[in-house]
């Protein structure tokens, strides 16, 4: 697994309390990891800080699963 | 007895009676203030007066470029932002068949839009943080309703539902949002009034006289305690018994 995968998942596990395991590509934060709207956005500060990225709100929309992020941060990077 | 020693807070509309009885509460509580306002030279009188811990960041209100880049600059200047205080508010009364459009948006931008802006501004660090306190000073009239005052009334009561909706929203992360509604308080605005219309406002006011500026303060130095954590979405009415809500 890639580094910045590794770091989103870190992210994700200790944000949103969750097993590691759960965490897979089409995990969503929502349906599948119990995170409410705002912990979704708090997500999205937290892929910012750490990757020293600007995620604007209408691409933080698109942000749903795991997979999601690792791409748009790849693409980001 | 409340303590914000190492809490920062940014209180607009400073340099008024109101906001500059505020400022001066949080500083002395032991708070760092940034006092924020249109008009620079009272704001730095009362930087002054209050000495170390205060910090002038003007701003116009109506300016909407001006108004994202004030949590940014207090924050520059003073670390963090824990405490924001939202007290500016302009009034341009006319009976409403008389109102027009411009006195209508002034009233609303200065008063309800640049406090959602600056609500705004302040959640990503607030969020952060885990703890904040949002208090938007509002007004009786905001639930009562005043005859004369359509764009005052309606942007003050505009607040009492941003207020009450952003607390839903942030309640889970430490964060407070909460009113505080003057009365009647002595102030320039009120100093506007003639006697005759003082007398008729004294006697609708149980405590049979007007505010001041510090009764407004202590409710915001509460609100902005930790000792009120778990006081959110509420307003409190401050006006002497005129109105109870």
């Amino acid at each position: 697994m890639s580094d910045i995968a590794d770091r989103v998942k870190k992210i994700v596990v200790e944000h949103l309390s969750v097993e590691e395991d759960k965490v897979t590509e089409n995990a969503s934060f929502i349906d599948d990891l119990g995170a409410d709207s705002l912990d979704t956005v708090e997500l999205v500060m937290a892929f910012e800080e750490e990757f020293g990225i600007e995620i604007p709100d209408d691409a933080a929309e698109t942000i749903q699963t795991f997979g999601d992020a690792v791409s748009f941060i790849k693409g980001a990077q | 007895m409340f303590d914000l020693t190492g809490k920062t807070a940014l209180v607009t509309g400073a340099s008024g009676g109101i906001g500059g009885a505020i400022a001066t509460a949080l500083h002395a509580a032991g708070a760092t203030v940034g006092l924020s306002g249109t008009r620079e030279a009272p704001l730095q009188e009362l930087a002054e007066t209050l000495g170390e811990r205060a910090h002038v960041l003007p701003c116009n209100l109506s300016d909407a470029e001006a108004v994202e880049a004030l949590p940014k600059q207090a924050i520059a200047a003073m670390g963090s932002l824990d405490i924001l205080v939202n007290n500016a508010g302009i009034t341009a009364d006319n009976i409403f068949m008389r109102m027009s459009d411009d006195e209508w948006s002034r009233v609303i931008d200065v008063n309800l839009t640049s406090s959602m802006r600056l609500c705004r501004g302040v959640m990503r660090p607030m969020m952060k943080a885990r703890w904040g306190r949002i208090i938007n000073i509002t007004s009786v009239v905001g639930v009562t309703g005043n005859g004369g005052q359509v764009n005052y009334a309606a942007s003050k009561a505009g607040m009492i539902g941003l207020t009450k909706s952003l607390a839903q929203e942030v309640a889970s992360r430490g964060i407070t949002a909460n009113c505080v509604a003057p009365g009647f308080i002595e102030t320039a605005m009120t100093d506007k009034l003639n006697e005759k219309q003082k007398d008729g406002i004294l006697t609708a006011i149980p405590a049979g006289r007007m505010g001041t500026g510090d009764e407004i303060a202590s409710a915001v130095l509460y609100l902005a305690s930790q000792e009120a954590a778990y006081v959110t979405g509420q307003t409190l009415h401050v006006n002497g018994g005129m109105a109870m809500i």
